[in-house]
């Protein structure tokens, strides 16, 4: 049986699809984020050397992997959207924007917070720290590029463009911010190389990937809220059901 | 019977005619170079004249201001082109839009970046560095400002025509342009500080060659994406 795999590269079909993915993403993430945070608050062991604050980085950990993540794969959507036009990519793309942007800043916020009681500073120019904060001025870049452009087509073009050159220019800004600060011998923290208890490793798992799930359920929510506006004037937008009613 | 220009010819042509109309409206060069003295001048009021502290930073605040002044004429690159109906006709031409936005760089640049470089030694001896590192400085502003303009050749094609384009070209090219800043200002400091500037200025010839590779195309792309 010969399978269409473009099927669903058609907004008008992946609307359908999406919705009815996003309950199988949206309920598995709030049930991970309630385990893996329980474990994390409750069954993971105080730390010897960190006390309590360590905790945040149930929450900081995850947020940061997914920040880089999501990222490359928006640029990568954006990529697939320039090459081979599909329209529908480009909108993945910059559905999956905001949620970079927001894991990019919950990682930065959290990790100010847990910075103040171990370092003693809401704010070091730690190289990972550094390189983080570029990375939320690339998301917002790119939204802010493609907010100011009309046409949506040349918005997606533009902001793919955009998407590439920087993630092009991201391995070389994390090499250089890493070098500038061990040029400039400031503040040398260093993740202590202690194994991780069980239930600690157990706990950020859960949560890295509840987050994961919750940037899918958002991205395809998101996506199908782009669809609806751009293609608000054609017909199988008018006989929707939500639609109509 | 029509000559096809050879690459070269084209690339002159371009630089040329960039130069010709830029020296007929002097004013757009001096503005940015003028930005370029002001903010700069404006750090020791701000932090305090004491000399020490001045030597330490003059490296990075000279660079910063390069920076910026190099995104104040990022607008204007392709703009009047664009607005006078010249871009169009560059992009029907049957010659290479490549080499002609290359051309259109490397003018800009010779408009907004080499200025910075040939003043520079004058702001840096306002901030009491010393010779080695001056030299070090012009030389790192010379490898580096060729890069701010390619980057953001690539930023000006894709604001091009947008309502707010100038304040949105510098949030979208600034953070492409930190490690040349970094490597930059790092050039400097490793001289002030008794260390060899080599690897610094090797890493910043690197970007340039990079740059230099991939980024007409890439800006020429941008333009394509814009005019249609």
């Amino acid at each position: 049986m010969a399978i269409n795999w473009f099927k669903y590269s058609a907004p008008s079909t992946f609307y359908g699809l999406a919705g009815k993915l996003i309950p199988w993403f949206s309920w598995p993430a709030a049930a991970l984020f309630a385990v893996g945070l329980y474990i994390g608050f409750f069954v993971a062991p105080t730390d010897a050397i960190q006390s309590e604050a360590y905790r945040i980085i149930f929450i900081h950990v995850p947020a940061s992997i997914l920040s880089m993540f999501l990222y490359l794969i928006m640029a990568g959507y954006a990529a697939l959207g320039l090459i081979f036009k599909t329209r529908l990519s480009a909108m993945m793309a910059s559905a999956l924007a905001p949620t970079g942007a927001l894991f990019a800043f919950i990682s930065l916020w959290t990790g100010a917070l847990w910075g103040k009681p171990m370092w003693g500073a809401w704010w070091v120019w730690d190289a990972r720290l550094t390189s983080e904060l570029i990375l939320l001025f690339l998301y917002l870049g790119f939204i802010a590029l493609q907010a100011s452009i009309e046409d949506p087509r040349r918005a997606d073009k533009a902001s793919a463009l955009l998407a590439i050159v920087g993630s092009v220019n991201v391995p070389i800004i994390y090499y250089s911010v890493q070098w500038w600060n061990t040029l400039h011998q400031g503040a040398t923290i260093k993740m202590t190389g202690t194994s991780m208890h069980v239930a600690m490793q157990q706990s950020m798992f859960t949560v890295l990937v509840a987050c994961w799930l919750y940037a899918i359920a958002v991205g395809l929510s998101r996506v199908r809220s782009i669809i609806l506006e751009r293609e608000a004037n054609t017909q199988w937008v008018k006989e929707l059901k939500e639609v109509r009613e | 019977m029509t000559s096809r220009l050879s690459v070269f010819g084209l690339l002159g042509l371009v630089i040329r005619r960039d130069l010709l109309l830029a020296m007929r409206r002097r004013a757009d060069v001096l503005t940015t170079l003028i930005f370029f003295v002001m903010v700069v001048s404006l750090f020791p009021l701000g932090v305090g004249p004491e000399p020490d502290m001045l030597r330490k930073m003059a490296g990075g605040v000279l660079w910063v201001a390069a920076l910026l002044s190099s995104m104040l004429s990022l607008p204007r690159m392709f703009s009047a082109d664009h607005i006078d109906g010249t871009l169009e006709q560059m992009m029907l031409a049957p010659q290479s839009l490549t080499v002609m936005v290359l051309g259109k760089i490397v003018a800009h640049w010779m408009l907004s970046g080499l200025p910075l470089v040939l003043i520079a030694p004058v702001l840096a001896l306002q901030f009491d560095m010393p010779v080695e590192a001056i030299g070090v400085l012009m030389l790192a502003l010379l490898l580096g400002t060729p890069v701010l303009s390619m980057i953001g050749a690539v930023g000006a094609a894709l604001t091009l025509g947008l309502r707010g384009g100038g304040v949105l070209v510098s949030l979208l090219v600034l953070p492409l342009t930190i490690p040349v800043l970094i490597f930059g200002a790092g050039a400097v400091e490793a001289v002030s500080s008794g260390m060899d500037a080599v690897s610094n200025l090797s890493l910043l010839g690197a970007f340039l060659l990079f740059a230099l590779v991939f980024s007409p195309f890439v800006a020429a792309q941008a333009l394509r994406i814009s005019m249609e």
